[in-house]
């Protein structure tokens, strides 16, 4: 490992329009190698189109795409067997078990047979190998599309919402997919709409709107550079908002039918105070996520 | 595995275990073949059931004719009324040395042709009677014609509309479903050619065109159909090969245009139904009107259908083959063109 080594992906200043529409609107970013990259915003954002774009499925109107040290548009052969590409329809051949559709992608790269055993182990598909894929579920059928995205062993990993439309069980369990990804060194770029999600998995986030990037940092840095109020939640009648509102540091005090939640920017003299007082019962502190830095960002709430 | 061997097989994975291609393929077609069979079977055979009333020598050298089938009636009443009601096409009534035949004035055919016995049997026994050596002389002699059994005229006829039902909406349909479901997308992003693509498909749409034939073929020969090949049945395998590329085109060119699996179908259905009446499949086109036979020349199928005729059942050579081959190719090639040009990768 040196330091030398090139970005795995760089784009600068892409741009795609569909008749009226800015689908994407002069987008640049940066993937290190091996980095968790997450492009995050709601439907319509653009965040498929500029992943088209990047991965070489669609030409930008303008703008400059450098993936691996090469140009991924026109269709480069060169490129191809370097990436991966779960597309967010799930692309299966018709009534193919799971061994088999990894078995046939994989030949498309010319990879070996046994590969597929060893994908649909990484996935947790291994007792599902013989079942066919319009048998498995939403959540197993999303894993076997991205474990057909890696058969061929690519460098960078492109995922296009692989958590959409799964319940929060079978989104766990995809979260570990992804990490175990990244684990074995590779890059992974992925577009999700659940901000949650990226705070927990991502390295670094682009929160896209309109076609355009807001603001992109680590989630931590993101969520921390809003100076958002923490939230401390007590269940109502331990204390009257009054009270609360007199406690040094507090902000704000709002009361509703079962809940009394103060906002503070100094959460630790607020607790101990809190303490003091021992209404420590039941008590949540929320702080700022990055749906806060959506709202602080658009001025509007977060809808997925 | 090499790509092309790989999607090759997982392409007849998928069609192997499709129970409705299965039966558009090979079950529906051979429905028709067994219900045209049947139901066609001993056409021509057919002895022609006459009433009958009385007795003597006249229905008995009647009935030794092999021509007619008498169904005998005690009284000229009910026997006419059989007529009227239309259930019997004549009624012979013998009464001593007077023979009547009431026919029914609709089926000048059928009248036609009991009278003829009739009287030939009738003025057989007259010159018996009178002890005259016939002056003339006549012999029957049977000879091949041209004119073919159902089941020799239906097999390759079915067996090419089946081909062509296999091509077209193979092509059309793993178009459209591999475009929709974004597997032609994904295909595109491995460091696989078109050309390996395309062609692994049209091998298996070739393939499937052979294992029709093989059914086909073993259906129509059971003793119920009785089809007989002539000894040079192999030339119809290139007719099997390029008729399948010729649909496999129209396919490519119907999976082009449609956006969906339903309308494909459609689509598909309206170019194969006409094609199949008017290019022979069910009944000889040559009893068409002239200019209907003249339009049926723009399918493919009427060329397939005529060059399978004639080398399966009619025992014609290499000669016949050169014709629709010729037909076949410049159809693919030119109908191929237009759908390669017209081709999407995506919606």
């Amino acid at each position: 490992m040196t330091g030398a080594r090139i970005p795995a992906v760089v784009v600068a200043d892409i741009r795609k329009s569909y008749g009226g529409l800015k689908a994407v609107d002069g987008v640049s970013f940066t993937v290190a190698e091996g980095e968790f990259f997450g492009i995050l915003g709601p439907n319509g954002a653009g965040k498929t189109t500029t992943l088209e774009i990047v991965e070489g499925l669609r030409k930008a109107d303008d703008g400059r795409v450098t993936l691996l040290g090469e140009q991924p548009w026109p269709r480069n052969p060169k490129l191809l067997p370097r990436i991966g590409v779960q597309l967010q329809a799930s692309s299966f051949f018709e009534k193919l078990t799971a061994r088999e559709q990894l078995q046939t992608f994989g030949s498309l790269y010319g990879v070996s047979r046994q590969r597929a055993d060893e994908m649909l182990e990484l996935v947790g598909l291994a007792d599902k190998a013989d079942v066919q894929e319009n048998k498995l579920s939403g959540g197993q059928r999303q894993r076997l599309s991205i474990a057909c995205a890696l058969v061929h062993d690519p460098d960078v990993v492109f995922l296009d919402e692989p958590t959409a439309a799964l319940d929060p069980q079978a989104r766990r369990n995809l979260w570990d997919v992804l990490r175990a990804i990244q684990a074995r060194g590779k890059t992974i770029v992925y577009t999700t709409h659940y901000l949650d999600e990226a705070e927990i998995l991502c390295d670094r986030v682009a929160i896209m709107d309109r076609g355009r990037i807001l603001a992109m940092d680590a989630p931590a840095t993101l969520v921390r550079g809003l100076d958002a109020p923490t939230h401390v939640v007590l269940q109502k009648g331990l204390l009257t908002r009054e009270a609360a509102r007199g406690i040094t540091g507090v902000e704000d005090a709002q009361e509703d039918e079962v809940s009394l939640t103060i906002s503070t920017r100094k959460p630790a003299p607020v607790l101990s105070a809190l303490a003091e007082r021992g209404t420590l019962d039941g008590l949540q502190v929320r702080t700022a996520t990055l749906e806060d830095v959506f709202l602080g960002l658009t001025g509007r709430e977060y809808r997925a | 595995m090499t790509a092309f061997r790989s999607l090759s097989v997982a392409m007849v994975k998928g069609f192997l275990r499709d129970r409705m291609t299965l039966f558009f393929v090979f079950l529906f077609p051979l429905m028709f073949l067994v219900v045209f069979g049947l139901l066609l079977g001993d056409s021509g055979s057919d002895k022609t059931k006459i009433a009958a009333v009385g007795e003597g020598p006249v229905l008995s050298a009647l009935e030794q004719t092999g021509a007619l089938e008498l169904e005998e009636y005690g009284d000229e009443a009910t026997a006419r009324q059989k007529v009227n009601d239309g259930d019997l096409p004549a009624a012979v009534v013998v009464d001593g040395d007077r023979v009547d035949v009431w026919f029914a004035a609709s089926d000048q055919v059928a009248a036609g042709t009991v009278i003829g016995i009739v009287s030939g049997a009738v003025d057989k026994m007259n010159l018996g009677a009178a002890s005259v050596p016939p002056r003339f002389t006549l012999e029957a002699k049977p000879v091949e014609d041209a004119s073919l059994k159902p089941i020799q005229y239906l097999t390759p006829g079915i067996l090419s509309w089946a081909i062509s039902i296999s091509g077209v909406f193979g092509a059309a349909l793993t178009m459209v479903s591999w475009r929709k479901k974004q597997v032609l997308r994904r295909i595109r992003l491995a460091p696989v050619s078109a050309t390996t693509v395309l062609s692994s498909r049209v091998l298996v749409s070739v393939g499937t065109a052979l294992a029709q034939g093989v059914v086909f073929v073993a259906v129509a020969t059971l003793p119920v159909f009785g089809l007989q090949l002539t000894g040079q049945w192999y030339l119809a395998l290139p007719l099997l090969v390029l008729g399948t590329t010729a649909f496999f085109a129209i396919g490519m060119l119907v999976g082009a245009f449609c956006k969906t699996e339903e309308a494909a179908s459609g689509a598909a259905n309206i170019i194969i139904l006409p094609m199949a009446f008017l290019s022979g499949t069910f009944f000889p086109v040559e009893n068409a009107p002239a200019w209907l036979q003249t339009v049926s020349n723009v399918f493919p199928l009427r060329h397939m259908n005529d060059g399978m005729l004639d080398v399966l059942v009619r025992g014609k050579g290499l000669e016949s083959l050169l014709l629709p081959s010729a037909v076949l190719i410049a159809f693919t090639l030119v109908v191929g063109t237009i759908a390669t040009r017209l081709f999407r990768w995506e919606d």
